[in-house]
């Protein structure tokens, strides 16, 4: 007979399966991005609120607090209110072009043809080049100079050397520039959102559709498009969000000019609290931003819940 | 309402065939099922007689007009899809509503049309619902409301029962065949369930590889069929064969009995080993082998219990088992039914 000998009892460390336990494992794991968003985003964002209420220059670092007084005089400023009009422009422009564009991309990536994953490879370049490089080979295609556009046009007869337009150089082309140039780097990633969206609406549903005797147009536009509308309207928040708070497209394409015809909040609020080191209005014009774009998300938000499906 | 007449329907797909020359004549209201195993091309025919799919070749003619190059939304016909293919950013009303708006109708005939096949199916108090929000069988009521609300010239449906369970399977059974024959609507049924196809066809046609292999009434399928895929795919267990002069002998399973069980007549007598049995209520299944007879699956009986003596069923003995002369049935060598050997 084999004896089996006695384990020695050995006292377990209370604390031996402590990452056992999920409040303990949960909040360790939570605990870098809770850390990231309280250092690297709040307390910027609270700083910022406080200069916006002072009269905190880098001339005069003082913590003065001036209460309202710095929105009221942005609110009063010709100039600013051009910025906040030309924003609005710039970024439902740019989405409303580049969701066209996205549109008819998806749907000719959809049908197979040869090559097809090199081009949808190739389709997300636009988003995936950094943006100062792609800027940079814009603003040649609409140098004043040796724009590829005006060249291409001369010599294709369509227009005369003399009245070959400025593009950066007049302030409503200037706009259309920038917009363009945004709906170009945002179109590859409506193309996905689309292509995600499609594909995911059940083949049943779209063959039932086309036996209940629905044509092309209105599968589309009856069927396909509000089922993937979730999902193009998140998007749409991110498009928006994005581009509303961008300076780069600006700042490396048009400089805010010609005479500010083109100047976004986030180029504007750079300008005038970095550049010109007024702190506290250039975060007033920044702060502006964030009630606007608080409405138009909790509006998108909202609207996708009501039509969950 | 209107015939369906298939005239040498051939669907490749690449160099594969799907469907290898199909030519069925479904008259006017009947209730045609398409029996098969699953990639035998059923539902790809049914497709074709749709729009869905374009066939390689051959004719299709829908209510008399040759409906070939026709659109599917042209053609009249409602489908029914296996996972109902409802719309689900609509209420259920506007779901059986769609082929409608489709067509362009008024919305006041729309609403009284609604309204009408709402109440054929009983789903009149879920019109505001979303299709989410529906149970299995509301859906496929919602489904079939959408399909006959604008009174097809034919009702195609893919197998319409197979994500329901098993209780709610049986009721809707019920309710396919009682609606069908009430709107009399001419009705092609995809099934692999020979339990739908048998109780639910006026006639069945069994497919296989592309092809029908057998067309006719249920009753023809079950005792007659025309060569042994029908022989085995229909009835389960499916039908007892031996190897017999070159060819098969067949008979089902519950005309293989003990013989004292055998109503005096002629009769063939077989000398069979029980290996086991399976009792399920209503009947029992005994599986064993016939002395000298070869054979690739196990021989089936099918007993009812309580007529069955102990002894005649007792495992591992060799029992006098028999089958009455007219349910045998004889298959030459490439498995064709003949007459007689």
């Amino acid at each position: 007979m084999v004896s089996i000998a006695e384990p020695v009892a050995k006292p377990a460390s209370r604390y031996r399966f402590l990452m056992d336990r999920r409040e303990v494992l949960g909040s360790f794991l939570v605990a870098p991005a809770v850390l990231y968003v309280l250092l690297l985003v709040g307390v910027p964002f609270l700083l910022a609120v406080y200069y916006s209420v002072s009269a905190y220059t880098i001339y005069d670092p003082s913590w003065r607090f001036v209460g309202l007084a710095n929105f009221a005089q942005i609110l009063r400023n010709p100039v600013f209110l051009q910025t906040l009009g030309n924003t609005f422009l710039f970024t439902f422009g740019s989405q409303a072009l580049g969701l066209v564009l996205g549109k008819f991309g998806a749907f000719l990536l959809l049908r197979p043809f040869p090559g097809r994953k090199i081009v949808r490879a190739l389709i997300v370049l636009p988003w995936v080049v950094p943006i100062a490089l792609a800027t940079v080979a814009w603003q040649w295609m609409f140098d004043s100079l040796y724009s590829v556009i005006n060249w291409t046009m001369i010599a294709l007869g369509v227009l005369t050397r003399e009245d070959a337009p400025n593009w950066l150089g007049t302030p409503h082309l200037a706009m259309l520039c920038i917009i363009v140039v945004n709906a170009w780097r945002f179109f590859p990633f409506a193309i996905v959102i689309f292509l995600a969206g499609i594909t995911s609406v059940p083949q049943d549903v779209i063959d039932a559709a086309t036996v209940d005797g629905a044509g092309f147009w209105r599968r589309n536009y009856q069927i396909i498009m509000p089922m993937i509308f979730p999902i193009v309207a998140i998007g749409l928040i991110f498009g928006i969000v994005f581009t509303f708070t961008d300076l780069s497209i600006v700042l490396l394409l048009t400089n805010g000019g010609p005479v500010g015809s083109t100047s976004v909040l986030g180029f504007e609020g750079f300008q005038v609290g970095i550049v010109s080191g007024d702190v506290s209005h250039g975060a007033a014009i920044s702060l502006f931003m964030l009630p606007v774009l608080f409405i138009v998300v909790i509006g998108m938000l909202r609207f996708i819940r009501r039509r969950d499906i | 309402m209107a015939a369906v007449l298939a005239r040498d329907i051939i669907k490749k797909f690449g160099e594969v065939p799907a469907v290898n020359g199909i030519t069925l004549s479904v008259p006017d209201g009947e209730f045609m099922v398409l029996l098969g195993p699953s990639g035998c091309g059923k539902t790809t025919f049914l497709r074709i007689i749709c729009g869905l799919e374009q066939q390689t070749s051959g004719d299709l003619v829908i209510g008399g007009n040759l409906v070939n190059d026709i659109p599917p939304r042209a053609r009249g016909v409602a489908m029914m899809f296996q996972s109902y293919g409802l719309y689900p950013h609509y209420s259920v009303r506007k779901n059986i509503g769609f082929p409608l708006r489709t067509q362009g109708l008024p919305g006041s005939q729309i609403e009284k049309k609604v309204e009408w096949a709402s109440q054929l199916l009983g789903i009149g108090h879920l019109l505001d619902r979303r299709p989410r929000q529906l149970s299995g069988g509301e859906r496929q009521r919602v489904a079939l409301a959408r399909a006959l609300v604008r009174e097809p010239t034919a009702l195609l449906l893919d197998e319409p029962l197979s994500n329901l369970d098993a209780k709610l399977r049986a009721s809707a059974r019920q309710e396919i065949k009682h609606f069908q024959q009430r709107v009399g609507v001419t009705t092609i049924y995809v099934t692999h369930d020979q339990v739908e196809a048998m109780g639910m066809g006026d006639r069945i046609a069994v497919i296989d590889h592309g092809r029908i292999r057998q067309l006719g009434t249920p009753t023809e399928i079950y005792d007659d069929p025309a060569d042994l895929f029908v022989a085995t795919f229909v009835g389960a267990p499916p039908m007892n064969l031996i190897r017999h002069n070159g060819g098969y002998l067949g008979f089902r399973p519950e005309n293989f009995l003990p013989r004292e069980m055998v109503a005096n007549g002629g009769y063939t007598e077989f000398s069979f080993r029980v290996d086991r049995s399976e009792y399920l209520g209503s009947e029992r299944i005994v599986y064993g082998e016939i002395e000298g007879a070869e054979t690739t699956q196990a021989i089936t009986a099918k007993l009812p219990p309580a007529h069955v003596a102990d002894e005649s069923i007792r495992p591992g003995e060799w029992h006098p088992y028999a089958v009455r002369n007219s349910a045998l049935r004889y298959f030459d060598k490439d498995g064709k039914r003949t007459s007689r050997h």
